[in-house]
C-alpha cells in the first residue's frame, strides 16, 4: 500500500533545476497524474475536431477551440491550485459551502433555461454551470466539517448531520433538475464520510434506506399519483432495464450509442462513422462522446480513454494514502470516488449499461464548467501531493 | 483506513472490470453484428414514383397518356411543435390551395391512417405560380413540399371512358383482399375498364433511391447511396378503331338519348368500337371530386358510369329473331321455305300477341319474315318451341345471359328466362304465374323477361356470321414496351364451337340483308343508299315504364361480314327510327376508305363494281 516510501529514497526522476521547479512545486506534482488529465483532454479536442466539424455551420472548429481553450484554462487553474495549500480550504469551510449552495440556489433566479432546466449562468464569454464546481466544493467543505467536528456529538448524530450538509446542495441541484449531478453530490458526500470513518453498519442503514426510497420513487410513488421524478426522468432511469424496446424516445439515444460502439469494432471506423456522425447518436459532443470514440477508433480507442481513467483513478487513489493529514485523505478520497463514479455512470451509459442521468465523461466531454472544475478537483489532488512531499522533507511552500 | 482504500480499490477495478468486458463484448465479440446494424442505420429508401404505361388504340393513336403535375405536400412531422402556430401554418397553406381548414385536416387525418408517418398529399395539380409563392417563402410554410407526381391524362376528353377506366389510390378495403391484396398503401392502381383489367401490365416498378439520412430522417449532404431508376408501365395497344369508336359515341350523342354501341370483329372478337351514352369525362377522377361532380356521376339518372354496352339489361326486340330463327331451323320445326300465313296477331291461351301496329304480312317465309320482321312468323315459331325449352338452348349456345369474357370487369350476365327459371320463382312465391307459353312466345321476338345487352347480341350475330364461333370479345390487342416493341400479342381464343348449318345461316343472313337493302325491308330507309352491301336487323323493344327501346344490330359486308355492329338507344322508338341510323353512321366511319373509293368509282364506273370490289376485305 505504501509502496511509494521506497522511491522516496532516490531522487526525483523529473527532477528540473531545483530553483525553478522547487518554486512552481513542479518537482512534487504527480506526473502521472497529470499526464493522464492533460492526455484525456487532448484527446477530447483531437475526437471534437474530427467528429463536430459539421456541428455548428459556418464554424468547423466551434466545440474543438472552446475545448481546447477550457483545456488551457483547466490546466492553468490546476498548476495554480498546487501552489495553494489545500488545508487552507479546511479553513474556509463554511465560506466555501455558503458559496456553494448560493451559487446552486441563484441558478433558480438568474440561471439560464435549457431544455426545461436551470443549471447554468450565462456569461459573456460561456456559461458557467456552477453544480460542476459545486462538487469540487462539497467535498472541500464537507470534509472540512467532518474534520471539525470529528468529537462532537455521537457517531450516530454526526453521520445525520453529514448526510443533512451533503444532501442539501444535492436537493437543491436535483431541483433544477438536474438529477445526474445531484446524485454526484450524494456520492461524494457518501465518500467523504467513507474516508472520515463514518461506521460501516451506519452505511449498511444508508444502503437500505437508498434502496427503499429508490421502491418508493419508482414503484409506490406513480403508482398512488404523486410522481416525484419528471416523467423523462424516470423514463430515462428505467428504458437501459428494457433494452428490447430500444426505438422507444428514451431507449432510442441510448440503443443507438450501444450500435455505435459496436460498430467500431477493434480498429474503428474512422471518418466512415455514421452512427455518431449522422446525428443517431444525441449529445454526441458531450454525454456521449464516449461513443463517438468507439465508433471512430474501436476498441483501440476506447480501451485507451479507460486505461487512461483508470490511471488517474489509481493516482488518485495513491494520494489518498499519502495524504499527509486526514483533511487531505478526506478531500482525495472524495474527489477519486466522484470522479470514478462520473467515469463509471457515463461510460456505462454509452455502452447501454446504466441508466442516462446527464452526467458528463470528466475531461472528456464538451463543456467548460465540467472540464475546468475536474482540473481544479486534481489540482487540489496534486496539491495534497506535494504537500505531502514537502512535509516529508520538512518543508513547505507557502 | 487502509482497509478502507483497499475496499474503494477493489470496487474501482471491478467497475473498470465490468466497462472493459463490456466494451470487449460489443466491439470485439458483437462488433460485425453492429456494423451491420448502423450500415442499415443510415440509409433510408424513398420511393420513386414509375410512370404508367400509356393506352394506345390499334392504330397507335394515344387514348390515354401521363402528364406530369405539382402535388402539394405536407410533411406533417415537420410541422411547428406548437399546436397553435401548426394550426396557423396550415390555415395559410389552406387559403393557398383554396381548402377550407376543415378539408386540410381531414385531408391529413385520412391519409395518416392509411400511411402514417408518410408525406401527406393535400392538392394534386397545383399551379406553378403557387409553387414559387411556396418557394419564396419556404420559411413561413414548414414542412411543405412540392413533389412531381405522373397524373392520368385524357387527350380526347370523354373518348372510350367506359372502356379505359381509370386509376385511383388503393383503398384500404382492396388491400385486404382482391387483386390488389398486399400492394402497398398509397400505390395508384387501374379501379375501372382496362386501367382495372390490365393493370399488372399497366402499372410499373417504383424505383429506389437510397439516401444516407441522420437521426430525423433527413438526407445528409452528398448522401445519395444507390439509386435504382423506376421501370415505367408497358404500353397497352387496344383493338379500338377510334374513328369507328368517335363516331358510335357521337352517333348516341346526337340522339341525346341513353344508349350504348359495340363493334366488334366477327372473327377473333376484336372489339373496334364500345361505347355508352350519356359519357363522362375520366380527367373529373384525376383531382378530389367536387360533391356536384359526385352527384353528377352517382346519383343523377343518367347514370353516366353506368357502361350500357356492357352491363345493360335490355330486352332486345326483333334483333333476337335471329336467334329464334336459328333454333327453329336447327330444331327441325321450320325450313327457310316453310311458309306462314301472317294474319298479323296469334291468340294462344286467350291472350292475343300482335304484330307492331298490327300489320298483317299475309305468307312469309324466312326470308320475307326477317325482312318485314313479321312478329306472327315468330310467335308460332316460340310456341312450337314452348315447352322444349329449345329456345333457351340455342340462345344459350349463343352467349345470351352468359359471361362473355370480355376482358373489362363486368358483373352481369344478364337474364335469359327460361321455364326452370321462372318455375323456380313461382315455387318460391316470387312471382304469380310458372312458365308459359306465352313466355316463349314473347322470348322468340326478344320480349318478356330477357334482359342482355349490345355486347351478348353482338357475339351471337357474330357466331352466326362467322359460321359457328362463339368468340371472346376483347379489347387488349398486344403488349408494347415504352419503344414501342411488342412484348406480347394477345392470343385471340373462341369460347366454344356451335355447328350451323350453312344453308341455314345463308338464308338467315339473306333474311336480315333483305331487312336492310331490299325495298319493304326494315330499315331499307337507312341503308338502301349504303353502297356496302349489309345483312342488319331492327328491333323495338317494348319497356314497362319506358317507351320502346331502339335496337339494331348490322352484319357488313354481306354475305361475308367482317364486323358487327349492334347498337341499343333507349326510348328511341322503332329500331330504324335511331338505332340504324347510328349504326350506319358508324359503318361509314368503318368503311370510311371504301367507301371514298367507292364514290370516286362510282362517278367513273358505277357502284355496282366498286361494291363487288369491297368483298375482297378489309381488316
Amino acid at each position: 500500500m505504501y509502496a511509494s516510501r521506497s522511491r522516496q529514497a532516490h531522487p526525483e526522476p523529473f527532477a528540473i533545476r531545483a530553483s525553478v521547479g522547487e518554486r512552481l512545486g513542479l518537482a512534487h506534482m504527480d506526473w502521472t497524474l497529470t499526464l493522464a488529465t492533460v492526455a484525456l483532454v487532448a484527446f477530447s479536442v483531437f475526437t471534437l475536431g474530427q467528429a463536430t466539424t459539421h456541428d455548428v455551420p459556418g464554424s468547423p472548429n466551434y466545440y474543438v477551440d472552446r475545448q481546447a481553450l477550457y483545456g488551457i484554462l483547466g490546466v492553468v487553474g490546476m498548476l495554480l491550485l498546487t501552489r495553494i495549500d489545500y488545508s487552507r480550504f479546511r479553513e474556509l469551510r463554511v465560506g466555501i459551502y455558503t458559496f456553494l449552495c448560493a451559487s446552486v440556489a441563484l441558478v433558480f433566479v438568474f440561471g439560464f433555461a435549457a431544455r426545461g432546466s436551470r443549471r447554468s449562468f450565462e456569461l459573456p464569454f460561456f456559461s458557467f454551470q456552477p453544480s460542476e464546481l459545486g462538487k469540487l466544493l462539497l467535498v472541500l467543505a464537507l470534509a472540512g466539517f467532518v474534520i471539525d467536528g470529528a468529537r462532537r456529538g455521537s457517531a450516530r448524530q454526526r453521520t445525520v448531520r453529514y448526510l443533512c450538509l451533503g444532501l442539501a446542495p444535492a436537493a437543491l441541484v436535483f431541483l433544477q433538475p438536474d438529477l445526474g449531478t445531484s446524485m454526484v453530490f450524494a456520492v461524494a458526500t457518501l465518500a467523504v464520510m467513507y474516508f472520515g470513518g463514518v461506521p460501516w453498519t451506519h452505511f449498511a442503514v444508508i444502503g437500505a434506506t437508498l434502496v427503499a426510497s429508490i421502491a418508493l420513487v419508482l414503484v409506490v410513488a406513480p403508482a398512488v399519483g404523486v410522481p416525484v421524478l419528471k416523467g423523462y426522468q424516470e423514463q430515462r432511469l428505467t428504458s437501459f432495464l428494457h433494452p428490447s424496446q430500444e426505438a422507444r424516445a428514451a431507449g432510442y439515444q441510448q440503443a443507438q450509442s450501444v450500435v455505435a460502439i459496436g460498430s467500431g469494432e477493434k480498429t474503428g471506423r474512422g471518418d466512415r462513422a455514421t452512427q455518431t456522425r449522422l446525428d443517431f447518436v444525441p449529445e454526441r459532443h458531450t454525454d456521449f462522446i464516449f461513443a463517438v470514440i468507439g465508433e471512430r477508433y474501436g476498441f483501440m480507442g476506447a480501451a485507451f480513454v479507460l486505461s487512461l481513467y483508470a490511471l488517474l483513478f489509481w493516482r488518485a487513489l495513491r494520494i489518498v494514502t499519502l495524504s499527509k493529514n486526514s483533511y487531505g485523505t478526506l478531500v482525495a478520497g472524495g474527489i477519486a470516488v466522484s470522479l470514478l463514479f462520473q467515469v463509471f455512470i457515463n461510460v456505462g451509459m454509452n455502452l447501454g449499461i446504466m441508466p442516462i442521468t446527464g452526467i458528463p465523461l470528466p475531461l472528456m466531454s464538451y463543456g467548460g464548467s465540467s472540464v475546468i472544475a475536474t482540473f481544479l478537483a486534481v489540482g487540489v489532488l496534486q496539491s495534497i501531493n506535494i504537500q505531502a512531499r514537502l512535509s516529508q522533507r520538512g518543508r513547505f511552500a507557502w | 483506513m487502509a482497509l478502507r482504500i483497499a475496499v474503494v480499490g477493489g470496487v474501482a477495478v471491478a467497475l473498470f472490470a465490468v466497462l472493459a468486458f463490456r466494451l470487449w463484448d460489443l466491439q470485439v465479440l458483437s462488433g460485425a453484428q453492429y456494423l451491420a446494424e448502423a450500415k442499415n442505420n443510415r440509409s433510408r429508401e424513398f420511393k420513386v414514383i414509375a410512370p404508367r404505361g400509356e393506352i394506345l388504340d390499334r392504330d397507335g393513336n394515344v387514348l390515354v397518356a401521363n402528364r406530369t403535375s405539382l402535388a402539394l405536400q405536407l410533411n406533417t412531422q415537420k410541422l411547428p411543435e406548437d399546436p397553435a402556430v401548426a394550426k396557423a401554418e396550415l390555415g395559410r397553406l389552406g387559403k393557398l390551395a383554396h381548402m377550407s381548414p376543415r378539408r386540410v385536416r381531414r385531408t391529413i387525418k385520412e391519409q395518416e391512417e392509411v400511411a402514417a408517418g408518410a408525406p401527406v398529399t393535400l392538392r394534386k395539380d397545383v399551379g406553378y405560380d403557387l409553387v414559387y409563392y411556396l418557394e419564396e417563402n419556404l420559411r413561413r410554410f414548414p414542412g411543405v413540399t412540392v413533389q412531381r407526381v405522373f397524373v392520368r391524362d385524357y387527350p380526347n376528353g370523354s373518348r372510350a371512358a367506359h372502356v379505359l377506366g381509370g386509376v385511383g389510390e388503393v383503398s384500404e378495403k382492396e388491400l385486404k383482399q382482391g387483386p390488389y391484396k398486399n400492394f402497398e398503401p398509397g400505390e395508384e392502381v387501374g379501379q375501372a375498364g382496362i386501367e382495372y383489367t390490365y393493370n399488372r401490365l399497366l402499372q410499373g416498378k417504383p424505383g429506389l433511391t437510397k439516401i444516407q439520412v441522420n437521426a430525423l430522417g433527413e438526407p445528409t449532404p452528398g448522401g445519395q447511396l444507390v439509386s435504382k431508376p423506376p421501370t415505367p408501365g408497358h404500353n397497352l395497344r387496344l383493338t379500338i378503331n377510334s374513328s369507328v369508336q368517335a363516331a358510335g359515341e357521337s352517333a348516341l350523342a346526337d340522339r341525346g338519348l341513353p344508349g350504348a354501341f359495340v363493334t366488334m370483329n366477327v372473327d377473333n372478337g376484336e372489339i373496334l368500337g364500345l361505347g355508352s351514352f350519356p359519357t363522362y369525362d375520366p380527367t373529373v377522377f384525376t383531382k378530389p371530386l367536387t360533391q356536384r361532380q359526385v352527384d353528377d356521376l352517382y346519383r343523377s339518372e343518367a347514370a353516366p358510369l353506368y357502361d350500357r354496352a356492357t352491363e345493360g339489361l335490355y330486352p332486345t326486340g326483333s334483333t333476337f329473331k335471329l336467334i329464334t330463327a336459328l333454333a327453329g331451323l336447327e330444331g327441325g320445326l321450320i325450313t327457310p321455305q316453310t311458309v306462314v300465313d301472317d294474319t298479323g296477331k296469334i291468340t294462344v291461351g286467350g291472350q292475343t300477341f300482335e304484330n307492331s301496329e298490327g300489320v298483317a304480312n299475309g305468307p312469309v317465309d324466312l326470308v320475307s319474315a326477317l325482312r318485314v320482321s313479321s312478329d306472327v312468323y315468330f310467335y308460332l315459331l316460340g310456341l312450337k318451341m314452348w315447352d322444349t325449352n329449345q329456345l333457351q338452348h340455342w340462345a344459350h349456345k349463343l352467349g345470351i345471359g352468359r359471361p362473355t369474357g370480355l376482358d373489362l370487369p363486368v358483373a352481369t350476365n344478364g337474364l335469359l328466362p327460361s321455364k326452370q327459371w321462372r318455375d323456380k320463382l313461382y315455387a318460391e312465391g316470387e312471382t304469380e304465374r310458372p312458365w308459359s307459353a306465352g313466355d316463349d312466345i314473347q322470348l322468340a321476338t326478344g320480349q318478356g323477361d330477357l334482359q342482355t345487352n349490345p355486347l351478348q347480341m353482338a357475339i351471337a350475330y357474330a357466331t352466326l356470321a362467322n359460321g359457328g364461333s362463339v368468340v371472346t370479345p376483347h379489347l387488349g390487342l398486344q403488349v408494347e414496351d415504352a419503344a414501342g416493341r411488342i412484348l406480347k400479342e394477345f392470343k385471340t381464343r373462341k369460347r366454344r364451337h356451335v355447328d350451323i348449318d350453312p344453308t341455314y345461316r345463308a338464308a338467315i343472313l339473306e333474311g336480315l340483308h333483305e331487312a336492310a337493302q331490299s325495298p319493304g325491308g326494315t330499315s331499307y330507309s337507312s341503308f338502301a343508299s349504303f353502297p356496302i352491301e349489309v345483312a342488319g336487323k331492327t328491333g323495338t323493344a317494348e319497356r314497362s315504364g319506358h317507351a320502346n327501346q331502339s335496337w339494331y344490330i348490322v352484319l357488313a359486308p354481306y354475305p361475308h361480314p367482317k364486323i358487327v355492329t349492334a347498337v341499343t338507344i333507349e326510348e328511341g322508338g322503332f329500331g330504324a327510327e335511331s338505332a340504324a341510323p347510328a349504326a350506319k353512321e358508324i359503318l361509314e366511319a368503318y368503311f370510311h376508305g371504301q367507301l371514298a373509293k367507292a364514290s370516286e368509282n362510282g362517278e367513273a364506273e358505277g357502284s355496282e363494281v366498286a361494291a363487288s370490289e369491297l368483298e375482297g376485305g378489309h381488316g
